[in-house]
């Protein structure tokens, strides 16, 4: 285990400084983050770093392999266009978690902000996954085009929705788990909800073992749900949206 | 050399905004410390704060912050003052050499009271007058920009990264029951003192992170009500706009809130009949004051301090509780660094004020629920 203190360095030297280690050892601690952006940027290896404080926007962007931990918060933008590896967030995560990811996976324990998931993509037996613990803002999955994003309401306080409004709008790929009750106000023209299948229960299986052996959670009473499966109308929403 | 309204300006920008809600007096550095962990959203071309609480031996009086080009314009403009008010002290703002800093103008506050006679014969209520005064002076005296108008209360900006322009102003000096603050980061303009956030008329200060898409709209809606935005800026709309719905119209702060950031149509069908009619009624009157686009905002006045979200939230915010005081920035990371373990800490929602009102009897902002209390 290597650790690096973080509390002076900039982003550029603390990336320079997980290179650094990544070549010496597997395991990656850095201490007193706050705010420093773009942590492990288009890294490619199966170093594990631990995370402790609040790193700044765009956490794991590009990330190729690695598993991140954060001890805390994190802020905008968390697995920017990820590739693989996984994130998993002690805490809460701000807007736009999952930005364009195309592989890989994100554990959130708490609360996720606005736009989570938005223009996340699949190719082939890439199918990117994100996993909140409790609550997502509006525009949850805006613009999807594949993957899986579940959120399961864990936490909710009273009168607290468990997704935002306009959920799913543009969507058109990929499918959004709700572990609860999606009112029709809150869907985005786009998106329709479907019933769950055995085939459901199995993309989730794996996703919500590793969520609760992250975060201490019990799988039986999470996989009980019910859930909402949300997904796309059609594949190409806009495409005659200029062909006038 | 261009100047703000002869250029178009699309912004990047951070905010960010410290209370103390019993009024009790916090030092400026810990706002340089939250606005500079933000440094990479700002690019060295505007940077600025405001603080509440800093003349307290000048409580009574109007504290005046003027740019000038020139010896001529500041001439010209003490004449105006003297005129038209009754000059407590004048003087330089003190101010620090720093290496990156160039190019400031000639910057003097003067602690003023409209004179009786001159008030009595314009026929407008205190208030007014100085605002009219502060429009004359930037309409009409070349060289010259009054760039702070209220009691009690201060902004500090220029040209240059926040926590620069805070060092050139020797803000670690002063302490502020209430500080905002803006890093700037326009593109293709060289800048411009002036245009610096905050942007201020009274004792009302904001900052601004994003662009109204609503501006021409807004704008017109003002210059039918006699505001002339002479900026041609985002900014200075917004604080006409809650100059006219607050000052004016006295509408309380939620609101208000609610005319800038208003629910949608789909969602105010959906609410109760009362509160239906009420957002209905809201947008028939004052359709032409929603601000439309990106944008997160902090503004304050003596009595509090408020942020808000355009409606669909598409520029970041987050804020935090920790005893008497409130935090608000762009990024959590910000508010860390001057409280790292804050009590409640939220992102608020779109068009979700964050309201904080000082707790030491004086009254504002109208009668309505604290919508911060819910959220903690």
């Amino acid at each position: 285990m290597i650790i690096v203190d973080s509390r002076n360095l900039n982003f550029r030297e603390i990336n320079e400084q997980i290179k650094l280690a990544a070549q010496k050892s597997k395991y990656i601690n850095l201490i007193n983050v706050n705010g420093q952006r773009y942590i492990g940027t288009g890294l490619s290896s199966s170093v594990n770093i631990t995370i402790e404080g609040l790193p700044g926007n765009d956490l794991a962007a590009f990330l190729n392999g690695p598993r991140i931990t954060v001890n805390g918060n994190g802020q905008d933008a968390i697995a920017n266009t990820m590739n693989a590896g996984e994130v998993i967030i002690h805490g809460m995560a701000g807007d736009t978690a999952g930005y364009a990811m195309r592989g890989g996976s994100v554990y959130i324990s708490g609360n996720a902000g606005y736009r989570v998931g938005i223009h996340m993509k699949e190719y082939k037996s890439s199918i990117p996954a994100i996993i909140i613990g409790n609550k997502a803002g509006d525009f949850l999955g805006e613009y999807m085009a594949g993957g899986i994003v579940a959120v399961l309401g864990l936490n909710l306080g009273k009168g607290d929705s468990i997704v935002g409004n306009y959920c799913g709008t543009g969507m058109h790929g990929g499918v959004i788990y709700v572990r609860g009750h999606v009112g029709n106000h809150q869907l985005g023209a786009e998106v329709v909800r479907k019933e769950m299948k055995e085939n459901d229960y199995k993309k989730l299986e794996p996703l919500l073992r590793k969520f609760c052996s992250y975060f201490k959670n019990d799988y039986k009473d999470i996989v009980k749900g019910p859930f909402t499966k949300l997904v796309s109308v059609n594949k190409r929403p806009y495409g005659s949206l200029y062909a006038y | 050399m261009q100047i703000e309204g002869e250029v178009r300006i699309p912004s990047g920008c951070a905010i960010s905004g410290i209370m103390n809600k019993k009024g009790k007096a916090v030092p400026g550095e810990y706002i340089i410390r939250s606005i500079s962990l933000m440094h990479e959203r700002s690019n060295g071309l505007g940077g600025g704060f405001a603080a509440y609480g800093i003349y307290p031996e000048y409580r009574d009086y109007y504290a005046l912050h003027l740019f000038f080009d020139s010896i001529a314009s500041k001439k010209d403009t003490e004449h105006f003052i003297n005129r038209h008010f009754d000059v407590s002290d004048a003087g330089k703002i003190p101010t620090r050499k720093v290496p990156s800093i160039k190019n400031a103008p000639l910057i003097w506050r003067y602690f003023v009271k409209p004179k009786a006679a001159r008030l009595d014969q314009s026929e407008l209520d205190e208030e007014e007058y100085v605002v009219q005064c502060v429009m004359s002076v930037n309409k009409k005296i070349k060289g010259a920009y009054v760039f702070s108008s209220g009691k009690n209360m201060g902004t500090f900006k220029g040209v240059g990264y926040p926590e620069d322009i805070g060092d050139f102003y020797r803000l670690d000096e002063y302490r502020g029951y209430i500080w905002t603050a803006h890093g700037r980061f326009p593109t293709n303009t060289p800048g411009w003192w002036g245009g610096a956030h905050p942007f201020s008329l009274l004792d009302c200060s904001i900052v601004h992170n994003g662009e109204l898409s609503s501006y021409q709209t807004n704008r017109r809606y003002l210059e039918e009500l006699g505001y002339s935005c002479t900026l041609q800026t985002d900014t200075e709309v917004i604080t006409y706009l809650l100059d006219l719905l607050l000052r004016k119209h006295r509408l309380p702060l939620d609101i208000a809130c609610s005319i800038i950031a208003p629910p949608f149509f789909k969602d105010i069908e959906r609410m109760g009949s009362n509160e239906s009619a009420l957002y209905k009624t809201l947008r028939i009157i004052y359709g032409k004051g929603l601000m439309n686009g990106p944008f997160s905002i902090i503004a304050a006045w003596n009595n509090g301090i408020m942020a808000l979200n355009d409606r669909i939230k598409l520029r970041s915010l987050v804020a935090a509780t920790k005893d008497d005081m409130l935090f608000i920035a762009s990024e959590e990371a910000a508010i860390r660094t001057v409280c790292p373990q804050p009590e409640h800490i939220w992102a608020p929602r779109g068009s979700e004020p964050v309201i904080g009102r000082l707790e030491t009897g004086e009254t504002g902002f109208g009668t309505v629920d604290v919508k911060e209390d819910k959220a903690c």
